[in-house]
């Protein structure tokens, strides 16, 4: 049973290894605020949900998988909500979308500067 | 395996501050932050298992809070900085 459990998490944590680096990469190369925003936001909250199962099934006892739920439903709370909120808080500021060359002649929906 | 998602958790982090010293404008640096931020409770949380100390799992769950409150917090001064001055510069 346990060797299944190990199986399983193993594939939870390459997984969640795998997507945080994508999403680092994302990060790291993407031209547009908004896009790397997205790219951050795919390593918050996918990525650490694998890797937070991952932890869950290599544990034993019960009651730290009982705290890594409890970190896992606030992250799933929490991380999103700052991601809208720097979304606003740059949109607000005048940060607007650019396409991958830097420029910022992209058509904006109507009735916005 | 575990080991693994340690050292990928330090690259994404190490990323996270290459963004943030890179990062055109302040909000960049937001995100980097708010990514170290969450990394870093996934690196305390690997590294209780790796140790096989599960207490070290409360310091991570402080360590969520405290982090959703700071981003939020620097938001809040960048939109008040912006209200008063009353301009919409480009950034």
């Amino acid at each position: 049973m346990s060797a299944v459990l190990a199986i399983l998490s193993g594939a939870c944590l390459l997984l969640g290894s795998f997507l945080l680096l994508t999403g680092a990469l994302g990060f790291l190369r993407f031209a547009d605020f908004y896009a790397r925003l997205h790219a951050c936001g795919v390593t918050e909250t996918l990525a650490t949900a694998l890797i937070i199962l991952g932890l869950m099934l290599l544990s034993d006892s019960y009651l730290p998988p009982f705290k890594l739920l409890l970190i896992l439903l606030f992250v799933l709370f929490s991380s999103p909500t700052a991601s809208h909120a720097l979304a606003k808080a740059a949109w607000n500021a005048g940060v607007r979308p650019r396409d991958n060359q830097g420029k910022r002649d992209l058509p904006l929906p109507a009735g916005e500067r | 395996m575990l080991a693994l998602t340690v050292i990928t958790l330090l690259l994404v982090m190490a990323v996270a501050l290459v963004r943030a010293f890179a990062g055109p404008n302040v909000f960049d640096r937001v995100m980097a932050a708010n990514l170290f931020g969450t990394k870093t409770v996934l690196l305390i949380a690997a590294i209780s298992y790796l140790y096989g100390s599960p207490e070290f799992l409360d310091i991570a769950l402080v360590y969520a809070l405290i982090n959703y409150i700071s981003v939020i917090g620097v938001l809040r001064v960048t939109e008040l900085r912006n209200e008063q001055r009353g301009t919409k510069e480009g950034a």
